[in-house]
């Protein structure tokens, strides 16, 4: 008998006394009977011991961040987090407990939320944010169905320099809502085409949606997208590393309408694409067209403070086929771990964790480019940036691998035209003495071609 | 409210976490670029600690107390996924690495779709969902996907009982489809001759929750299948509810052609508050190649050393609906589902449905005669009553949710499904001990008593909370949606 | 009893000829049952309304309804007030509570609905 069932057969008899039945299997009688009873062929049950055991192998199965140099984020980013994060989110307070329906036995997850939704709030220079979204690939789809909704207009166009798997699943969320959705290409020095943004956009256009930095590790130029789009009235969609808003400008003063990203590096782990944390914020005049749930602040009957989940009946459960996403299960405990993770981080600690990533990376990529064979392509960045190499890109990871490094990203499958490049990235996390280590490798395997 | 604002705690010049020096040499920081002002606060370590922790007492949950919200499974969280699921080797590795620098994650991942393959009869599956409407997203796109690629183009109606979850038909209007509502017969089922007269070559699906949201096994499943297969239409089952159906029945052998399951309700793996969740979904072979990019796959070795498994991620899937999250879904969640399948096996699983069912007949049976019962028969998880009893006296469901909160208890679902007036649904789950479920069972009966006898004591409820019933108008009238100070 | 210069509707709306153009509101039965009304969504001048057909939505707390035209038409404007000021249906559900003005297709249309003596009559049947 399992562990996790209280009950015992003399309770099970005393209980089916009472509903009066004499077996357990004549509650199932309504199941067509030659349905009834399948067997399973599963593996047979396991004990705790045995289960960390058979746990513990697989994860020693896979190499781990802890023990090898990692010089890859393309979308999952390894920064520091404080112990102070996971403590907080292994409160069992706030990991079982459901949504906040309730809200008098809830003020804990409420006002958790609502001090999240401030702080994204002040990091995009957005008026409003909700309680989160998936990641940040369905928080830019469900940013270009918010656009297209607000806009009353069909056609999304998409910086080809935004995260390429992000842009695939915003096809797929837009497949069957007779959205068109282009690509904008891309500059010389890594930014999105503006003259091409300008070729693309008219007056049926809802939005156009970059990301900042953008794929390839580029500082965009937000302002002169921001002026292209309003001039036909569509809106700006940015997605953007909530890490490089500790140094850089807030997307919202640069005229962005809506702003969304992926906010795993905020506190958690890149646990191998998931739980991350989508977010979006947004102007208030699109506030009702926003999806996702609110925390509110109001009173009770004796002017106490309190917070609740407001503006309900955009979502599912009210509104149903008429809601503005489907969205209703999101990532609370990780924006939690985000909430924690600013908190303890703070004004200061963000901006050092920026400089950090941006000085880090600067220093990386000035010695690699000093390497005979390797050339640094394109213009400003942050923590992100490609190099073109002098043997092709998966030898040159194979070989770095084979040293315990797992170092960058392959760009051609994405870019054809950048085929022989690798896009690498630098964080907090990464030592000078392991930066050195990345540079002297890859200067032996330019050497023995 | 007894906890202040991080906002109102913060103090000009704290810091809560110190970072090392740079240790290389400063670069130019492009001075344009910059911004001027971080509005964030300024806390010490301490202080946030404090602030959090307090917070977290605020709240009600599963560790603390009785939790019987149906449709939601709000079952114990064993300890031990906590810790399996933080082990370095599966939090500190990166989706972009090497397929060879991951063999445990991806054959945990090959192995889990095999399980839930298993335990619904569906046997292809994908975990990319990362919650339950995430995977009802999914499962629709995948029927669009399949009558498109037949040329069947003329189907633009999905069908949605009157009982179904709202996702269902958020998720259908998602991918395009117009949405008509079936009703429900007398005995809660779907009306299937209504079901009948609608199923046309329009109709790219049912959209059906099996058990029902009346916590009813659908009577006439197999009849109801043959109709919508019958006018070439598919069958997605919102697996929300499987909790009453592990190694009872599976839904591939009653007529789904695809269904997602909630992690997070059926495979105990924490809430969270409302998130992060995992919306796996399986479906029958045929519609196997229209999955999200990629699928987890395993195939033997081409090195020496025949016979040997490698696990990687299948992307040659030219029918795929592309991939519908970032990387391959809550991989998290994956570990500890998985940790939960391998503890209980085909044995442990039966036992959690048949006693999940036995304890909500139990609170049916023993409240029946003191609350509404608007379809009087036996349940399976959940229970549905309508307090329209008590409604008479004054006391409506709101006023009984709250007074639960009093006497020690998460409120049950309330004013769902919309077809019961007044409805409370009552899904006790398997990790209840029948002295939690008498002792609420007697609460539940106070309240019906106090409802005839002291009606203003349930008005009134919640006194215990550190907030009472909170101005939901103003709060939607006049949204303060974050801190200005 | 409700005004007798308008004509209703069975599901609640009313619609009142003023010069040529129709104006709608919901009744006051409507708003009470709705509760507290916290948000209402009108369409845009110019967008066309059918009847039968939803034109907007009107939310309480916990609750969105879909407003029904009383005639076919084109918007020509909208109470503006409404937007900060939702509870106006509350409170003067037939004048500051007015939801949108329309040019009618066709005025015959209004003939068919109920008067306020009818409306009255369909109101004792729901009791």
């Amino acid at each position: 008998m399992s562990s996790y069932i209280p009950n015992t057969d003399s309770d099970r008899a005393r209980m089916l006394k009472s509903v009066g039945l004499d077996s357990v299997p004549e509650l199932f009688e309504v199941i067509p009977a030659e349905k009834r009873y399948p067997v399973l062929e599963l593996p047979p049950p396991l004990s705790e011991m045995e289960v960390k055991r058979l746990l513990r192998g697989l994860a020693e199965r896979n190499a781990d961040l802890d023990h090898h140099p990692c010089f890859v984020g393309a979308g999952s980013y390894r920064h520091f987090v404080p112990s102070v994060v996971d403590h907080i989110v292994s409160r069992g307070e706030f990991y079982t407990a459901y949504t906040p329906y309730q809200p008098e036995v809830s003020q804990g997850t409420l006002t958790a939320i609502y001090e999240f939704q401030t702080m994204i709030c002040a990091l995009t220079g957005m008026d409003v944010a909700n309680a989160s979204m998936y990641d940040g690939a369905t928080a830019l789809a469900e940013a270009g169905l918010m656009a297209c909704r607000s806009t009353r207009r069909h056609k999304l166009i998409v910086a080809s320099t935004a995260h390429p798997n992000h842009r695939r699943v915003l096809r797929t969320y837009t497949q069957g809502m007779g959205i068109e959705v282009e690509d904008i290409g891309r500059a010389e020095d890594g930014d999105v085409n503006l003259s091409h943004a300008r070729q693309l956009l008219d007056d049926g256009t809802a939005a156009i949606m970059v990301q900042h930095p953008n794929f390839l590790g580029c500082l965009e130029d937000l302002a002169p997208l921001s002026e292209l789009a309003h001039a036909v009235g569509a809106l700006l969609v940015v997605s953007v590393d909530p890490i490089a808003l500790g140094l850089f400008k807030a997307p919202g003063d640069l005229g962005a309408d809506i702003v969304v990203g992926e906010g795993q590096s905020l506190g958690s782990p890149p646990s191998y694409g998931g739980p991350y944390l989508g977010f979006f914020a947004c102007r208030e005049k699109y506030l009702r067209q926003l999806p996702g749930r609110l925390v509110g602040m109001t009173t009770d009957s004796e002017g106490r403070r309190g917070f609740v989940l407001t503006l309900q009946p955009r979502e599912q459960h009210i509104r149903r086929e008429k809601a503005t996403s489907n969205i209703c299960s999101n990532e609370a405990l990780v924006a939690l771990a985000a909430a924690v993770y600013l908190a303890v981080m703070g004004k200061q600690g963000l901006r050092h964790v920026a400089e950090l990533c941006y000085h880090k990376a600067h220093y990386a990529v000035e010695e690699i480019a000093s390497l005979s064979g390797y050339e640094k392509l394109l213009g400003r960045f942050f923590k992100e940036f490609v190099i073109r190499t002098p043997v092709p890109p998966a030898e040159v990871h194979q070989r770095l691998w084979e040293r315990g490094i797992i170092g960058g990203y392959e760009l051609g499958k994405d870019y054809p035209e950048l085929a022989g490049c690798l896009l690498f990235c630098v964080t907090e996390m990464n030592s000078r003495e392991e930066m050195d280590l990345l540079v002297e490798t890859l200067k032996s395997i330019g050497e023995e071609k | 409210m007894t906890e202040p604002l991080l906002f109102e705690l913060t103090s000009p010049g704290r810091v809560g976490c110190r970072l090392p020096a740079v240790d290389v040499p400063e670069a130019a920081l492009p001075g344009d670029l910059l911004r001027e002002d971080l509005p964030l606060p300024e806390l010490s370590e301490r202080e946030v600690v404090q602030h959090f922790t307090r917070l977290s007492q605020l709240n009600f949950s599963v560790d603390t107390g009785f939790y019987p919200l149906g449709s939601c499974t709000m079952k114990y969280n064993p300890k031990m996924h906590e810790d399996v699921a933080r082990y370095p080797g599966f939090t500190q590795i990166h989706p972009r690495q090497d397929e060879s620098t991951v063999q445990g994650a991806l054959q945990l991942m090959c192995e889990l779709q095999g399980y839930l393959g298993e335990i619904t009869g569906l046997p292809a599956v994908s975990l990319q969902p990362v919650a339950g409407a995430h995977g009802e997203l999914t499962g629709m796109l995948i029927i669009r996907a399949y009558h498109l690629e037949r040329g069947d183009e003329d189907r633009n109606t999905v069908l949605v009982p009157d009982s179904a979850h709202g996702t269902n038909p958020a998720t259908a209007a998602m991918c395009g489809y117009r949405v008509v509502t079936v009703p429900s017969d007398r005995r809660g089922n779907i009306d299937a001759q209504e079901l009948d007269r609608l199923m046309d070559e329009s109709v790219a699906g049912l959209m059906l929750t099996n058990p029902n949201t009346l916590g009813l096994f659908e009577e006439h499943i197999l009849e109801v299948a043959e109709i919508v297969h019958g006018a070439g239409g598919l069958i997605y089952c919102d697996g929300a509810n499987m909790n009453a159906l592990l190694g009872i029945s599976k839904p591939g052998e009653l007529g789904t052609d695809v269904l997602h399951l909630n992690l997070h309700k059926t495979f105990s793996t924490p809430h969270g508050g409302g998130g992060p969740g995992g919306g796996a979904t399986a479906v029958t072979e045929e519609l196997g190649p229209f999955l999200p990019l990629p699928v987890v796959a395993r195939r033997e070795t081409k090195e020496a050393g025949a016979g040997r498994l490698e696990y990687y991620l299948d992307y040659d899937r030219p029918s795929s609906i592309g991939p519908v999250s970032g990387f391959f879904g809550n991989f998290g969640v994956m570990v500890k589902a998985y940790a939960y399948l391998r503890s209980l096996g085909e044995s442990g699983l039966r036992e959690v449905s048949e006693d999940a069912v036995l304890n909500a007949n139990y609170v049916l049976h023993r409240l029946k005669e003191y609350y509404d019962l608007p379809y009087d028969r036996f349940c399976l998880h959940e229970c549905v009553f309508s307090g329209t009893v008590q409604a008479k006296l004054g006391v409506h469901t709101i006023d009984i949710a709250k007074r639960l909160i009093d006497l020690g208890f998460h409120p049950p679902t309330v004013y769902f499904p919309l077809i019961v007036d007044e409805a409370l649904m009552i899904e006790p789950t398997e990790t209840e001990s029948v002295e939690t479920l008498d002792a609420f069972v007697a609460a539940m009966r106070q309240i019906a008593r106090e409802a005839e006898e002291e009606p203003q004591v349930v008005r009134s409820a919640p006194e215990s909370t550190p907030v009472g019933r909170l101005d939901e108008v103003a709060a939607a009238r006049e949204p303060n949606l974050r801190w200005m100070g | 009893m409700e005004p007798t210069d308008r004509k209703y509707t069975k599901d609640h709306e009313w619609a009142k000829l003023d010069e040529a153009l129709a104006v709608m509101g919901i009744t006051d039965y409507a708003q009470e049952q709705l509760g507290d009304i916290v948000y209402v969504e009108l369409p845009q001048p110019g967008d066309a309304v059918e009847l039968a057909q939803s034109f907007g939505i009107i939310e309480s707390v916990k609750a969105a309804s879909d407003l029904l035209a009383p005639i076919d038409g084109e918007v020509v404007a909208i109470n503006e007030e409404l937007v900060d000021r939702p509870e106006l249906v509350n409170e003067d559900p037939y004048e500051g509570g007015w939801m949108v003005k329309v040019q009618p297709d066709d005025e015959a249309q209004l003939a068919g609905l109920m008067t306020a003596e009818q409306y009255s009559a369909h109101l004792k049947t729901l009791e």
